[in-house]
This record gives C-alpha cells, structure tokens and sequence, in this order.
C-alpha cells in the first residue's frame, strides 16, 4: 500500500527551480553593485543617488528585488510548512506573506521610478 | 515492519533541538544558520526598504539616514545583516554546487562546510572595519 501524498502541478520542482534561478540573479547583482560602489565610491547625496537614477541599474536593482522577494516568499512558505502544522493557520500565514512580499515589491518599485 | 519505519521517518526536530540539545555536525549548523539569516533579512525587509527610501529620495532624507545609520546600535545591526547576508550567500553558493552533484561526498561536504564560515566571517569583518568603522 502506497501511503504517498500526492500533491499536483510540480508546483515543488517549479519552486524549487525558481529559488535557484532567482538566487543566481542576486548573487550576479550583489557582485554587479559591489563592483560599482568600489569604483565610484559613494561619498555624498548625489552620488549615491545618481548611482540608482541611471536607466540599467535601476532596472537591475528592481530585478534584484523581485528576485529577493520571490526568494523570500519560497523560503518562507517553506519555513510555515515545516513548522505550521494547522492548515488554517498556515494558509493564512501564507496569504499574509505574499500579500507583505507583493507590497514590498510595489515600494520598491515607487522608490526607484520616482529618482 | 516497514510500516513502522515510515511512521518512524523523518524525523521532526524543533528548532531549540537543532540549536542546542543535539550534536549537529558543521555542515548541519551552516543549513539551519542558512534559514535563520534568511528568516533575519526576511524580517528586515521593509526597515531596509525604508532606510533604503531615506537615503536616496532627498538631501534631507539622506542626511537623516545618515545620522541613524551612525547610531551604534544600528552599526551593530547592519553587522548582522551584513553576516546574515554573506553567510546566506556562501551557503547557498555552496548549495548550488551540492545541487549539481559537485562535493557530496561526507568528507568534501565538512570541508566546504569549514570553507563558506571562514569566508563569510572574514568578509564579514572586513566589511564592517571598511564601512561601519
């Protein structure tokens, strides 16, 4: 008798999958950015603000975010499964969270276009 | 008989005795430290999307981020961040290439294990001397 909980859609292998290739982006940005405050060396305001307002940066930083934030979402929808074991309880941590994460994602956009 | 041993597995520990009551191997440590600094940065989002606004919107802004971030507590704090950060990074660098299939073996595992805290921490000092200091 197979006793396995058949879950549908490789929604886990697609998850999976997604963590990695979103942890990969942050790793090329982190080094990216790194690199750039290294050269330019922030030391006011304007710099530091016009490292942010150039065109490609911002485009990159704002997929660094929405790769943090889809990160963090499969991450922490990991940590409600392992520990959360009402369904109830744990579903609604789950909304909570991606409602916090698609939030975030909407702050950080606002931030960067108003440079 | 293997109806017992599945009911058996796995086994669910809680988080004090992962920490504290039992003897975790390094590479063990570096997983469960791997979710506590992720869960930390999690956590620390939206302060840093804040200080993050602050220090780029406006000359008054920056200047206000910049006497908050020179507080020593929050010197202390973007400490943790930082380690949280790079030891997030490095291990899950080092999980990547465990993904792949590269350095499964017992003893190559210990040694990157020993590799991604010894580079997380000294970048980690080396950042905060070069920029919190």
């Amino acid at each position: 008798m197979n006793n396995r909980i058949v879950v549908g859609a490789h929604y886990g292998l697609k998850d999976w999958l997604a963590q990695r290739a979103t942890a990969a982006v942050m790793s090329f940005y982190s080094v990216f950015i790194v690199a750039i405050l290294l050269v330019l060396k922030p030391a006011d305001f304007e710099i530091w603000r016009s490292i942010f307002a150039n065109g490609p940066v911002k485009f990159f930083t704002f997929l660094f975010a929405l790769s943090l934030f889809y990160h963090a979402w499969i991450g922490i929808r990991d940590l409600w499964m392992d520990y959360v074991k009402p369904v109830s309880v744990r579903l609604t941590l789950h909304v909570l969270t991606i409602l916090l994460l698609a939030g975030y994602s909407g702050w950080i956009a606002a931030i960067l276009w108003r440079l | 008989m293997s109806e017992m041993r599945i009911r058996k597995r796995p086994k669910y520990l809680d988080f004090y005795s992962i920490m504290f009551s039992i003897k975790l191997p390094l590479p063990g440590k570096l997983s469960i430290l791997h979710r506590v600094s992720g869960v930390g940065i999690f956590l620390l989002l939206a302060p840093l999307l804040w200080l993050f606004q602050a220090s780029v919107t406006s000359p008054e802004s920056f200047a206000w981020f910049a006497r908050i971030a020179a507080h020593p507590c929050m010197k202390l704090l973007f400490a943790g961040i930082i380690w949280a950060f790079l030891h997030h990074f490095c291990a899950g660098i080092r999980f990547l290439f465990l993904d792949l299939g590269v350095g499964v073996d017992l003893a190559a595992a210990r040694r990157s294990a020993v590799i991604v805290f010894v580079v997380s921490l000294a970048l980690t000092a080396l950042i905060c001397w070069r920029v919190l200091l």
